[in-house]
């Protein structure tokens, strides 16, 4: 995994300080062609992987870097599914049923197996998520993605339903069918490794807010930094700067002095702040020699008091 | 533990359901929906107890609470049911489609001492129960108008088949959306009084309203306008934000902040500078347990929880809920409202006494007589 990864909230109106901020992204960006502005400059600068949900527009990014192969040479996407703001809506549209009968690729299958009240074998519901993960793969078709994400809405929702069989046939189907690892982006660390390892998923890339302020970090802080400290997986650094709340040297300061984290995702609509940032990251993570992590990590469970 | 039993598994339904069996003092006992498919997959799949008759899983369930999660329409019966049982009784909202049920109900709850909360979700996020907390401290001084405001993307064309597209059945924006922006003005400023000017108008619904426009009225003379809109594309997902207007200032929430301008600064047990200070969804948001789309939902779970354990009042009763029914009951009366014609106005003498400044201007000639 590239140790720094380009996120899309800022494309899609997605800001957790201001709706008016998001506003104002979401018009600047209404246009693909300014997406793809600023992605050529996070790819000037050296980032080479775009973290980016299936939203419908995310499509059309993909033409682009399809049609541009020696533009994006070793330019990866990892896609995270699904949008969920789209089977949400739909829920409330259509209820539940029917949102998954509007996205099932195979609409015949879907009414028949409903309409029959046909109770359904495990073989069948892991074939209707394959569709739907097919379906959101699509797009992608032909494009690197070395790692595939269940989005936060869906994971969170599984963890607490106790449907943890979906996480297993999640990352068998991603694996088998798309040559990828999975990905879990959740807003419950503990909790979601726990899962994990009750459905034998080893070593697992999870994506969850790591920042500061423990903004957004359900259970809080100390069982985060424990967690990352103390088990067995690969953990990707979202809301770093909990929505600008931190400063950025202090908050990419509190990541990379955690030796484990191996990734970090960050959004940002500007080459300078791409830049600085990018540069920010690369000049933390080499000058705390690991020995200085290494400590640091233990005197964090010390303070923990774990 | 306190054992739960969840009817209604719609969008609310599977997010209630997900919260709760994540809950460390609650246990789900058992969940009850009309549609057996979803039952069957749930059960199979999280191994939870499940039913199609709702007085089955109360009388089999030995159960603490009750969710209610199903079409308004149900509310009533259900949530009767449950007290009847003697259980604590968690409502969606909207309440109760009628008043005279609605109060009967709170009355029950009352009577049998059973813990009651209804599903008004905003009443938890961090900046809306920071506004009250400085409004409480009348930062603003005192308020003399207000603007509640909800947009979103729900109905964007003719279409939908679900119970929020019929009137009957408890749907439309006013219900569905208004209600959340009418609860915050409750919370916020108090029941207005009265209400007039009500423009309840369909855009793409044949049977419902799809958005909503009111003048409130307030015992005190203050004022508020009431705009909800669900048709609403430009906003990635429901939007709700009050704005207040007060003799120190001036205070504009939504989920993400809480933007304040102040005349004086105000200084005391809460101290805010003179012009603008911004309290962030990060400085007023603590962290869950466990979260799913938002630190409400899980916030007002746990809020019933500790109330069934004696340990807080909910903030958002059957009472405050009524409160916001009764709210929409005069809007709904107040709907057809009256017109004057801006032609006829240049083709008539001038009559006294016309509306608000009219009334003014009569009550001070009286007075001068």
């Amino acid at each position: 995994m590239q140790r720094i990864l380009f996120g899309d909230n800022q494309f899609f109106g997605v800001n957790h300080m201001s709706e008016e901020k998001a506003r104002a992204q979401s018009m600047r960006f209404q246009r693909t062609e300014a997406i793809i502005e600023v992605l050529d400059a996070a790819y000037d600068e050296g980032i080479r992987v775009f973290m980016c949900t299936t939203h419908e527009r995310v499509r059309e990014i993909c033409d682009h870097v399809r049609a541009n192969p020696t533009r994006y040479e070793g330019f990866e996407f990892y896609p995270c599914m699904p949008y969920a703001h789209k089977y949400a809506n739909a829920v409330t549209e259509h209820g539940l049923l029917g949102a998954l009968k509007t996205y099932m690729p195979e609409q015949g299958m879907f009414d028949a197996m409903v309409k029959g009240g046909m109770s359904l074998a495990k073989k069948e519901v892991e074939g209707i998520a394959q569709l739907l993960i097919d379906a959101e793969m699509k797009m992608f078709a032909g494009l690197k993605t070395p790692v595939v994400f269940l989005q936060n809405v869906v994971t969170d929702l599984l963890l607490g339903l106790g449907f943890k069989d979906a996480f297993r046939m999640f990352a068998d189907h991603v694996t088998r069918r798309y040559g990828a690892e999975p990905g879990f982006i959740t807003m419950n660390l503990p909790m979601l490794l726990d899962a994990l390892d009750d459905v034998g998923i080893d070593n697992p890339i999870v994506c969850s807010n790591i920042n500061k302020i423990g903004f957004r970090m359900s259970g809080g802080l100390d069982i985060y930094e424990h967690c990352i400290a103390t088990r067995r997986f690969r953990p990707i650094a979202m809301s770093v700067f909990a929505s600008g709340a931190i400063p950025a040297r202090e908050a990419l300061d509190y990541v990379c002095a955690q030796p484990q984290i191996e990734s970090i995702v960050f959004g940002a609509s500007s080459r300078q702040n791409i830049a600085q940032t990018k540069r920010l990251i690369d000049e933390l993570s080499t000058s705390i020699s690991m020995a200085t992590r290494t400590t640091h990590a233990r005197e964090n469970l010390l303070q923990v008091g774990l | 533990m306190i054992r739960a039993g969840l009817i209604g598994l719609g969008k609310m339904g599977l997010s209630h359901q997900a919260i709760l069996n994540a809950h460390p003092d609650i246990e789900l006992a058992a969940i009850c929906d009309s549609s057996n498919y979803v039952l069957d997959v749930l059960s199979k799949y999280t191994g939870v107890k499940t039913y199609s008759d709702y007085r089955k899983m109360i009388e089999e369930c030995a159960l603490d609470c009750l969710v209610v999660a199903t079409p308004s329409r149900f509310h009533a019966e259900m949530v009767r049911d449950a007290l009847d049982s003697n259980l604590h009784v968690f409502c969606e909202k909207p309440f109760c489609l009628d008043l005279q049920e609605g109060q009967a109900l709170v009355d029950l709850a009352q009577a049998r001492g059973r813990v009651n909360q209804v599903g008004y979700h905003f009443r938890h996020v961090g900046a809306f129960t920071e506004a009250k907390r400085l409004l409480d401290a009348k930062v603003l001084g005192t308020v003399h108008h207000l603007r509640a405001e909800a947009y979103g993307p729900v109905v964007l064309r003719p279409a939908g088949s679900t119970w929020r597209a019929s009137k009957k059945e408890g749907g439309g924006c006013l219900y569905d959306y208004a209600s959340h922006a009418i609860d915050l003005v409750n919370m916020l400023k108090g029941v207005p009084e009265a209400v007039g000017g009500v423009v309840l108008n369909r855009v793409f619904s044949r049977d419902v309203e799809d958005e909503v426009y009111a003048t409130l009225y307030f015992d005190d003379g203050a004022t508020g306008q009431l705009e909800a809109n669900w048709s609403d594309e430009s906003q990635r997902k429901m939007s709700t934000r009050i704005t207040l207007w007060g003799t120190n200032g001036h205070m504009a929430v939504d989920r993400q902040e809480c933007r304040i301008y102040l005349r004086n600064a105000v200084n005391g047990p809460i101290s805010l500078p003179q012009g603008w200070s911004v309290r962030y969804t990060t400085d007023v948001t603590e962290p869950v347990w466990y979260y799913l789309r938002g630190e409400e939902y899980s916030r007002q779970i746990d809020e019933f929880a500790r109330a069934i354990q004696g340990q807080c009042e909910p903030s958002s009763s059957f009472a405050t809920a009524l409160d916001a029914d009764r709210v929409i009951e005069a809007m709904l009366v107040a709907a057809p409202g009256q017109k004057f014609s801006v032609r006829s106005q240049t083709e008539q003498p001038r009559s006294s006494g016309r509306g608000l400044f009219g009334s003014v201007r009569k009550t001070l000639k009286q007075s001068w007589v």
